[in-house]
């Protein structure tokens, strides 16, 4: 549930990051909204709606008699916590350095 | 491949969900006490009675800004908490009109609590929208190792 794997497994998919990309740019969509002008069956929006709910990165809403998908990023929030910052804050801060010796020195 | 990396406007209504191993109770007491929100809500200070009808403050660290003004409107501990939110640590933002907050509070199977939060009523505070978008990742993953680790994020 707060693993990983769920959400490692849902990103891995191209048409689950497209629907992801899809609730950035308009967020709380209905299912109708979401599959309009995709390629996709509507039970294969579905079905990947229901991957991306299982491990936390879409979220649904009742408002009235309508159910609506937000995007839900925390769970990609705790993944660059886990793992982006870990691996990458040297090589930033290094290169970070790097820059601001070079420019000083230009 | 640059349109997804823009975001055109922040929504009107956000909801941001987290798993944490905690009990609700918990994490009732990490949103309403000053000493846990001291630790992963930008250091502020959580200052309400949390009656109905009574204000919700939030208070910069050592008291010396008020950082976000609101009144409560629901207080069902350790279920669910809505107040209201007017940004007053952004001047542009401190002009515009109350936003709502709701905290949901709900039990899941192993010990683990789920915590939605739904930042919502935002149409007339655009600036609170696009500035809270980011706020509310990193504080949930600030209060989540809290109450995990007993350690506040980045600290380690």
């Amino acid at each position: 549930m707060d693993d990983g794997d769920q959400v490692f497994k849902a990103l891995a998919d191209p048409s689950r990051r497209h629907l992801l990309d899809r609730l950035f740019e308009t967020d709380g969509r209905t299912l109708g909204e979401l599959e309009a002008g995709l390629a996709m069956t509507r039970f294969g929006v579905m079905k990947h709606l229901r991957v991306l709910e299982a491990a936390g990165l879409v979220t649904t809403r009742r408002s009235g008699r309508e159910k609506l998908h937000f995007l839900n990023p925390v769970p990609i929030r705790l993944i660059h916590d886990r793992w982006i910052d870990k691996y990458t804050e040297r090589h930033v801060s290094a290169l970070a350095e790097l820059k601001t010796t070079l420019e000083e020195s230009a | 491949m640059t349109s997804s990396a823009v975001k055109p406007q922040a929504a009107t209504t956000q909801v941001y969900s987290i798993f944490i191993r905690a009990t609700p109770e918990q994490v009732w007491e990490a949103i309403t006490t000053p000493e846990f929100t001291r630790r992963y809500f930008h250091g502020s200070e959580i200052d309400s009675t949390l009656e109905p009808g009574s204000p919700y403050k939030s208070w910069s660290p050592e008291r010396e800004h008020l950082w976000v003004e609101g009144e409560i409107v629901e207080s069902r501990a350790p279920e669910r908490l809505v107040h209201t939110w007017l940004s007053l640590y952004d001047e542009e933002a401190a002009g515009e009109q109350p936003s709502r907050v709701a905290w949901e509070i709900e039990p899941q199977d192993g010990g683990v609590t789920k915590l939605t939060v739904v930042h919502d009523q935002l149409e007339r505070s655009p600036k609170t929208a696009a500035g809270v978008s980011g706020g509310w990742m990193y504080i949930l993953s600030g209060m989540k190792t809290l109450l995990e680790t007993g350690e506040p994020l980045g600290t380690a």
